[in-house]
């Protein structure tokens, strides 16, 4: 009894908020748009769809958001790992207190951490400040509103994300092994490619992973500090539906961008479903 | 030092920088008197000073509150239970569809679940005429679904990571399934349930993209209006608002880290 109400709680709470709800999407996304309350028709189409797929803009938008997220992914990536491994060589107390000030800004508004560098950013802001008191530049270069500031700010928002997990797979990993490769003969970076970055793949999937499926959705990020041009899908879907109204292509739009997702995502739990068995 | 480790040194420093000096300028900024954020005018607390005599801010500071509060209590509940069914019955029917429907919303970008949240309030609200309208129920619902799967995960691998031999002593012992619930595993997953709970109530607290799709006109929460303001760029009293926000999560978080600390 007790046991299928413990199960029955929140398997029907998830059935009814989280399931239910990609049924309606899926449905809505096959309607076609009206003016009437709710705007869309109870007939069926492939409408959107069809023009979601033939419409150029869509399909440039749906790559630049990829393209977007995964430069994004490689700079956390580049920036990540040597943090990462860093950490993982620290004495045990600078050790927690490295990865207390990782875990900070998570906790953190991630909308004040993007704010934060709208005032860098800015053409009076700390950052042309720096470069004009050096003499580097003599004018303010324009970095807000560009695709450098959405690439900086995706950076910025997720490295935790990559470092976190990355850290768990080199803190586990065996010091000796890669000691062992250099006294066999293995130079540095034979050594490195050859022991360490295999043993770390996991979390290295994993950091990926965690900042790439997120980063490809995000709104706030493009809208404070890229341009108005500078279309990524998260946006496009949310001024379809708040601006057009255009309830059928929102759907669609986010149909789409769940199939581009899907294999990530599966990916992603795969790892976690190891990873929890893992260390059980 | 070698070229590695001061290689290694010198991208820790740079990282930390990238991590921390954008909130300290914030934090600078909020002491600027200059009513142009960008332009230095000297120090003064005056922003600090309209923050509070800001109804709007107050009132969406105290809705986000209230639904932080609440979706984290219900989110605890919930996701104590999917945790508890996770790792200790491990077979029954639909595991697979269960486990699944846990971590999705983690992973879900906001966008999606957003729309998806609403679209659903709209049809419950056409066929029972529930929601009649759009505020702190959708909000508090669309919370706690997304940040049970936390408190889920935190707690499954709690128990993952203890031993089943206490339980099971205590129902050899005859001890009725549900007492030993509330009497052994509920204390032992207590700081687990903490944890999750703390992380919940945050999460609910920064959310902006989630609550601007399910919630209804009227009913901004501090994030929402916080997102108006800074759409029309960088504002003084806005970077007193962080200021306070920044400075109150990073004692909240120094502290539990301490106590954490103290016990272990």
């Amino acid at each position: 009894m007790y046991r299928k109400l413990i199960i029955a709680a929140p398997y029907l709470w998830l059935l009814i908020f989280f399931l239910a709800p990609f049924a309606i999407v899926l449905r809505i996304s096959l309607a076609d748009p009206v003016i009437a309350q709710p705007p869309y028709s109870p007939t069926y189409s492939p409408d959107s769809f069809t023009f979601l797929l033939t419409d150029k803009l869509y399909a440039i938008t749906y790559l630049r958001s990829v393209i977007m997220a995964a430069g994004a992914t490689l700079l956390c990536l580049a920036l990540g790992f040597p943090m990462a491994y860093g950490i993982a060589r620290c004495q045990p107390a600078t050790r927690n207190m490295l990865l207390l000030l990782i875990i900070l800004p998570f906790w953190i508004s991630f909308l004040l951490r993007v704010y934060a560098w709208m005032g860098l950013m800015n053409n009076y802001g700390a950052i042309n400040n720096l470069l004009m008191w050096l003499g580097i530049v003599d004018q303010p270069v324009q970095l807000m509103y560009t695709d450098f500031a959405i690439f900086v700010g995706l950076a910025y928002s997720y490295l935790p994300f990559m470092i976190l997990p990355l850290y768990a797979t080199l803190e586990r990993m065996d010091l000796d092994l890669v000691e062992a490769a250099q006294d066999l003969g293995a130079s540095r970076s034979r050594a490195f490619w050859d022991v360490t970055w295999p043993l770390a793949r996991p979390g290295v999937i994993a950091g990926c992973l965690l900042v790439f499926i997120p980063a490809m959705g995000e709104y706030v990020i493009p809208y404070l500090l890229g341009g108005s041009e500078s279309l990524l899908i998260g946006r496009v879907l949310f001024d379809e539906f708040f601006v057009n109204r255009d309830w059928p292509l929102a759907s669609a739009v986010a149909v789409i961008l769940l199939l581009l997702l899907v294999v990530p995502i599966v990916l992603l739990q795969r790892y976690q479903a190891r990873d929890q068995e893992g260390t059980a | 030092m070698n070229r590695q480790s001061r290689f290694i040194v010198s991208v820790l420093a740079f990282g930390y920088a990238f991590l921390y000096v954008p909130l300290v300028l914030v934090i600078v900024y909020s002491f600027n008197d200059s009513s142009i954020a960008t332009v230095w005018g000297g120090f003064s607390t005056r922003w600090y000073g309209e923050l509070l005599r800001n109804d709007q801010i107050l009132d969406a500071a105290l809705l986000s509150l209230r639904i932080a509060l609440t979706s984290a209590t219900m989110a605890t509940i919930l996701g104590t239970m999917a945790g508890l069914a996770l790792a200790r019955f491990r077979r029954f029917r639909g595991r697979t569809l269960f486990s699944g429907m846990i971590t999705s919303p983690m992973v879900m970008p906001e966008v999606i679940t957003g729309l998806s949240l609403l679209l659903l309030f709209v049809t419950l609200q056409q066929l029972t005429g529930w929601p009649g309208q759009r505020g702190f129920g959708t909000i508090t619902i669309a919370h706690t679904t997304f940040s049970m799967a936390y408190v889920a995960i935190i707690v499954q691998s709690r128990l993952m990571a203890m031993d089943e031999s206490l339980e099971e002593a205590a129902m050899d012992l005859g001890g009725h399934p549900l007492r030993v619930i509330f009497d052994i595993t509920l204390p032992l997953i207590a700081p687990a349930m903490i944890a999750g709970w703390l992380l919940a109530f945050t999460l609910s607290l920064d959310d902006l993209v989630i609550a601007s799709f399910v919630s209804g006109p009227g009913s901004s929460t501090l994030p929402m209006y916080i997102f108006s303001k800074v759409k029309l760029g960088v504002s003084p009293d806005i970077n007193a608002l962080a200021t306070l926000i920044i400075l109150f999560i990073t004692v909240g978080v120094l502290l539990s880290w301490l106590v954490a600390r103290r016990r272990a």
